[in-house]
């Protein structure tokens, strides 16, 4: 089977380069790049004033299979992926029983190979039910295919037990994916401590609750030789601390989320649950902090925290809601309205984020544009209208931050080793 | 009438708004010192007090305020409701309002309870104490009794002291003050502090002695912490030592300057017994001033609309 797609713009940040170009897919693979091409049969694809980018990955998805298949399924969650630009997801492992040993990790893989419409990663729990007690299996999970691991949720609170984790995921080289929150500071907090907490009198989460995890974490990156990657950061200062301890040649990584990037605690002006995020939404200087890091290069990737919730749970009480917004169908056109429209991003830049970036971050496959590559593409048409409404969404859940906003840009076509996931804008049932 | 349909926050009520229920609680007041107590005015309202915690003076206060006005008054409470079984409050909303009822008031222990049945219902809400947030009756009553024993809001610096953190009342006091033209003062260890006292409108103080000569009015909250662990403060103790009312402390106020407390005291900790007792506190003024003034904010919730025969 043949696919020719005419006239896009061609972006491949391994090579910086952004021009137009045919590209023609043959048997899931790039076989051959350039101007005028024709295919003698197989389908011919108009997408001249699109961008084709390598194909975009998700650090930080929760796909809640197994245990909470009513929120999300490995289908549902990789629909959602596939209509947001993504060719491939990484699972959390917060999941009910918690992906902590080789068998869960497998399920995982197995699912998502009879199932998923893009390509999914598992993450591995770092301890035993995430209880930040006992190591879980990592070198199992590792063997059946784990690319990260994490207690994604919590942090691991003994300083000691992090370092016995890190110590031993140092030996496989593997990456250990950080949340930081010093629950000791953070609890019972549900909002920004500050402007926020006080006027809507909420309990507080500081700023430095986190702050004071992102030091130690790096810090024992240090001290174990052990990657670390950074969650979801939110603040100021821990975009600082990681700027600094790259400077000082400390092998961190971090991730940022779209509605820490385009949402502050200002738009809490209600008890709106959809705004309830663990981190919570920061202040506007914390904002303008987060896309300072991404410009610098302090920020390896822009990861959703894509965080399904039932209804019934998201319309309880402000303290009594599940934190998180669902982000997959919504983080590229946030990005393009808000950063590559405006001129502050390139589309190689975002190439960076949301592709390259991430993949070195966890060692995953790389994804070129180019002859001999298997076809991971991700076709975006930067001049789409996008209204974000609760009943837009692919994802079975509708717990979005978003809803209710215009927004600029969305994917139209998404191909997983070739092979459409998306078409035309629509999810394209395998 | 007021210029709100609800009032869930003080925001929701302009200076106007509390000049006219503070002069309707005035009327009322009187009323409430006759031998018979009871107006026709809101007969065949029904006024449905859902307290979703312990409540005893605030539901007391507002039923007696519905009976006052001849409404139909009706006690949902947690421990005699589905609430226990785990039904939503949007579902317990939304069955209040099939069952046609004009007013509600809510008491719960989470912020924002009252937002959540604004959306749900079309009765008018007050909110009767959301979690941590506010409590805006209890404030108006505050003003009403300041008012009444001083004469005047305006100008008029009134501390409030001890854990404004967990306070509902400053939360509801501080702005409202703020909106009469005086100014409020919290006074604690910081503690017992909101993040952004600036926030709601107060000036902060940490010491009680050093403001102490400043204030017309010392508002006294309620201490109360069970927790061993991250206790606040070290010990009740040391904290009636430096922020406990008291005779010797008295004595380096204004002589004009009232003692007010919301209610349950804790006597000996954040007020001793001779205080309590003494001219100088209007606890009780509180308390009476409750009931009219809740009649009165009932009043003009639902008088405005169409009262029927009885009006």
């Amino acid at each position: 089977m043949a696919l020719l797609l005419k006239n896009g713009r061609v972006v491949d940040p391994s090579k910086g380069t952004d021009e137009v170009a045919d590209i023609v897919i043959r048997d899931g693979v790039i076989v051959e790049i350039g101007h005028d091409l024709t295919i003698p049969k197989g389908e011919t694809l108009d997408v001249s004033e699109k961008v084709i980018l390598p194909g975009l990955v998700d650090l930080h998805t929760h796909l809640r299979e197994p245990g909470r298949e009513d929120e999300e399924t490995i289908f549902s969650g990789t629909a959602a992926a596939a209509r947001g630009g993504f060719t491939a997801v990484c699972a959390m492992p917060n999941t009910d029983p918690v992906c902590d040993n080789g068998s869960k990790v497998r399920f995982v893989v197995e699912r998502a190979a009879e199932e998923g419409l893009v390509r999914v990663y598992p993450i591995g729990a770092v301890t035993k039910g995430q209880a930040g007690e006992q190591l879980a299996e990592i070198g199992d999970m590792r063997a059946e295919g784990a690319v990260a691991f994490s207690d994604d949720g919590h942090s691991i609170s003994s300083a000691g037990m992090a370092r016995v984790a890190m110590d031993y995921l140092k030996a496989f080289d593997a990456v250990m994916v950080s949340h930081c929150e010093d629950t000791s500071l953070s609890r019972p907090g549900v909002v920004n401590e500050g402007v926020v907490s006080t006027r809507l009198g909420l309990p507080g989460w500081p700023a430095a609750a986190e702050e004071v995890m992102v030091a130690r974490d790096i810090r024992l990156s240090e001290l174990t030789g052990c990657r670390v990657h950074l969650a979801h950061l939110s603040t100021a200062r821990s975009v600082d601390l990681v700027r600094e301890a790259k400077a000082r040649g400390v092998r961190v990584t971090c991730e940022v989320t779209p509605h820490h990037l385009f949402l502050d605690e200002d738009a809490l002006v209600s008890y709106d649950t959809n705004l309830k995020m663990n981190p919570p939404l920061r202040t506007a200087a914390d904002r303008h902090a987060l896309v300072e890091g991404l410009l610098d290069g302090t920020v390896d990737a822009i990861a959703t925290d894509h965080a399904p919730h039932a209804p019934h749970e998201k319309e309880l009480e402000f303290e009594l809601a599940p934190f998180g917004t669902t982000g997959l169908e919504t983080a590229l056109s946030l990005v393009n309205t808000h950063l590559v429209a405006t001129g502050r991003l390139s589309w190689n830049d975002v190439a960076r984020l949301m592709s390259s970036g991430p993949r070195a971050v966890f060692g995953l496959p790389r994804v070129r544009i180019e002859p001999g590559q298997v076809a991971d593409i991700t076709v975006v048409d930067p001049e789409a209208r996008v209204e974000v409404a609760a009943d837009s969404f692919v994802s079975a859940s509708r717990n979005s931050a978003f809803i209710g906003q215009r927004l600029l840009g969305r994917a139209s076509e998404v191909l997983v080793g070739g092979y459409f996931a998306l078409k035309g804008g629509k999810v394209v049932d395998r | 009438m007021l210029s709100c349909r609800h009032i869930m926050t003080m925001s929701d009520l302009d200076a106007d708004d509390i000049i006219s229920i503070l002069d309707t609680a005035d009327s009322f007041s009187e009323v409430n010192e006759r031998r018979i107590k009871k107006l026709p005015t809101l007969r065949g309202r029904t006024v449905v007090n859902l307290f979703l915690e312990p409540s005893t003076r605030t539901r007391t206060s507002f039923e007696l305020a519905a009976k006052r006005l001849s409404a139909d008054a009706i006690n949902f409470s947690a421990s005699a409701s589905a609430t226990v079984k785990g039904e939503s409050l949007r579902d317990t909303a939304r069955t209040l309002s099939a069952m046609a009822c004009d007013l509600v008031i809510v008491r719960h222990r989470y912020a924002g309870a009252p937002h959540m049945l604004a959306e749900c219902m079309d009765a008018h809400i007050i909110n009767g104490g959301d979690g941590i947030h506010e409590h805006p009756t209890q404030a108006l009553l505050d003003l009403f009794t300041m008012r009444r024993t001083l004469g005047r809001l305006e100008g008029l610096t009134v501390g409030i002291i001890g854990d404004i953190a967990h306070s509902r009342v400053a939360g509801s006091l501080v702005p409202a003050l703020r909106t009469v033209g005086a100014t409020p003062v919290v006074i604690g260890p910081p503690t017992l502090m909101p993040a952004r006292p600036d926030v709601l409108g107060a000036d902060v103080a940490y010491s009680l002695d050093e403001a102490l000569p400043t204030l017309d009015v010392a508002y006294m909250l309620r201490v109360q912490f069970e927790r061993a662990d991250a206790m606040p403060f070290p010990s009740n103790r040391e904290y009636a030592r430096l922020y406990g009312m008291n005779a010797s402390r008295m004595a380096s106020a204004k002589p004009e300057m009232i003692v007010m407390h919301p209610g349950p005291m804790n006597r000996g900790v954040e007020i001793s017994a001779d205080v309590a007792d003494s001219p100088r506190s209007v606890v009780l003024d509180q308390v009476n001033a409750g009931v009219a003034v809740r009649m009165a904010v009932m009043y003009l919730l639902l008088g405005g609309e169409d009262s029927g025969a009885a009006a």
